[in-house]
């Protein structure tokens, strides 16, 4: 054995390789413990079917067609609004965060209002503002409302991806006689999206879920769809098996490009493209609404 | 200007309760988030998988759906409970997993070589933790949590939409009343600004009083 028996990924400040003394021990404690959560597990079961949840009538509705229909229509619209939200965020980011890197001082300061108001916004209260006040359509308020936030975070992240190219990059391609806008296009922005594309993913998974939204302001998207099976009588109020028929679904879509996010940032840590950017990790913050953009350290 | 002298009460209220909303899922999403952390790190296999399993569904679960399956679903199974108490379990387990994340990704920085310094010594686990690994780890988590808890407060705003008491909620009973609506926004977002400033001002101090140089 060698004097670091341990891969960097287990070794921890906290505790020695354990010995076999006590790895049987933890062997006890994890037992325990699985017995503990299994114990939870079935406890929730049991309240389950302690409360008729598992019933015939709570669980035809789902053999229909028309609520089959429904249901496939409301993820339709989610995807929808998420497609439409997703094109209009990557496109308003890409713009904001030319604003925010241009040379014209007033440009730059505008870039940076618009940027600052909307991070700082709770999207919600943007949707509501569209939806109420502008008297819009749910689909334009839900879509316009995440576009703006997405858009805005997504600004700061291809502009922490730009500055996060090597100083090298972009004075070589100024020695070569390019102008600005040719660095940008030839040199920076290609090397600087490659190297954010896990977080930009990222942040597409937090305008997923926000769609999601779209139910507080009547949109008929999934939640939607799922709340009008549950509300009805004849099927006695079959609430908690649309969550368990829902929810699966969408935890499975954002996992999936969640995953993704993490599938691109190993693609890219072995490409020779991204040699002289930092890359950004798939890190705590990113999947959070609201939360900070991930932005990559500066070389 | 108007819309706020006439309902200052009413918004004041909303404010208030967006307020108690944030505190209570702050307090309790540190609490499950470090619970969280420490299954997360620990080195029984079975807490660390619930941890992760915790971690990994929450994260990619819409917080809508959250409070949908909280607020509407619990008391199907007969837990009845006022809104708030469900809004705070939703929003506080929902943020947890992020705090957990912190937390973790903030005992990963401590360097091993500071744990097996400290072994060395002959400091028990005890004492390793709360006088070498914690402290730097606390140093290294006051940002990220600190812009988690912001978004927390943000996400609140939600809660407002299940009819909690809360400011984004104001909006329905002042537009019924006949008030200019962009105002009415207008207030609630400063109302929200204020709160998110707040945290944003005490994570900076924490971090002033404590971060680590660099």
């Amino acid at each position: 054995m060698g004097s670091r028996p341990l891969t960097p990924a287990t070794a921890t400040a906290l505790y020695d390789v354990p010995g076999p003394r006590t790895r049987r021990r933890h062997r006890i404690y994890s037992a325990v413990a699985a017995a503990v959560l299994l114990g939870l597990l079935a406890w929730i079961l049991y309240l389950l079917f302690d409360t008729e949840q598992f019933t015939y009538t709570k669980w035809m509705p789902f053999a229909y067609q028309g609520i089959q229909e429904l249901l496939l229509r409301g993820l339709g619209n989610t995807l929808k609004a998420f497609a439409l939200a997703a094109a209009l965020a990557l496109v308003l980011g890409g713009m904001l965060a030319a604003g925010r890197l241009s040379d014209h001082r007033s440009l730059r300061v505008l870039a940076t209002v618009v940027v600052e108001f909307f991070r700082a916004m709770p999207v919600l209260v943007m949707i509501f503002f569209i939806f109420v006040a502008l008297k819009a359509q749910p689909l334009t308020a839900l879509v316009a409302g995440l576009a703006l936030y997405n858009g805005s975070v997504l600004a700061e992240v291809f502009r922490s991806g730009v500055n996060a190219v090597e100083r090298g990059q972009r004075e070589a391609a100024f020695a070569l006689g390019m102008r600005k806008t040719q660095v940008m296009v030839h040199v920076l922005v290609p090397q600087a999206v490659r190297a954010m594309l896990p977080a930009i993913i990222s942040q597409l998974v937090v305008a997923l879920k926000d769609t999601s939204l779209g139910y507080l302001i009547t949109y008929e998207e999934f939640l939607h769809a799922g709340k009008l099976i549950a509300s009805n009588l004849d099927y006695d109020l079959p609430f908690i098996p649309v969550v368990m028929v829902i929810s699966p679904i969408y935890i499975g879509m954002c996992m999936l490009l969640s995953w993704f996010a993490g599938r691109v940032s190993r693609w890219e840590r072995h490409s020779p493209k991204t040699r002289a950017v930092e890359l950004t990790t798939a890190d705590p913050g990113t999947l959070l609404p609201g939360g900070e953009p991930p932005t990559a350290p500066r070389p | 200007m108007n819309v706020l002298i006439d309902n200052f009460s009413l918004y004041a209220e909303g404010f208030l309760g967006t307020l108690e909303l944030t505190v209570y899922s702050s307090v309790l999403a540190l609490l499950l988030g470090f619970l969280m952390a420490s299954f997360r790190v620990a080195p029984v296999r079975s807490l660390r998988v619930f941890g992760t399993v915790w971690v990994t569904v929450l994260r990619n679960t819409p917080l809508t759906l959250l409070f949908f399956a909280v607020l509407l679903g619990l008391p199907r199974f007969g837990v009845v409970l006022p809104f708030e108490v469900f809004a705070v379990l939703a929003l506080g387990c929902y943020t947890s997993a992020f705090i957990c994340e912190a937390l973790r990704s903030g005992i990963n920085t401590v360097p091993t070589g500071q744990g097996e310094a400290a072994r060395s010594l002959g400091m028990t686990f005890t004492q390793t933790l709360n006088l070498v690994v914690l402290p730097q780890a606390f140093r290294s988590v006051i940002p990220p949590v600190g812009s988690t808890l912001i978004a927390l407060a943000k996400n609140s705003a939600i809660a407002g939409a299940f009819s909690v008491t809360e400011l984004l909620g104001t909006y329905k009973t002042l537009s019924e009343l006949g008030y200019n609506i962009v105002w009415t926004f207008v207030w609630i977002a400063v109302g929200y600004l204020i709160i998110t400033f707040a945290i944003s001002a005490l994570f900076n101090a924490l971090e002033k009083k404590w971060g680590v140089a660099r």
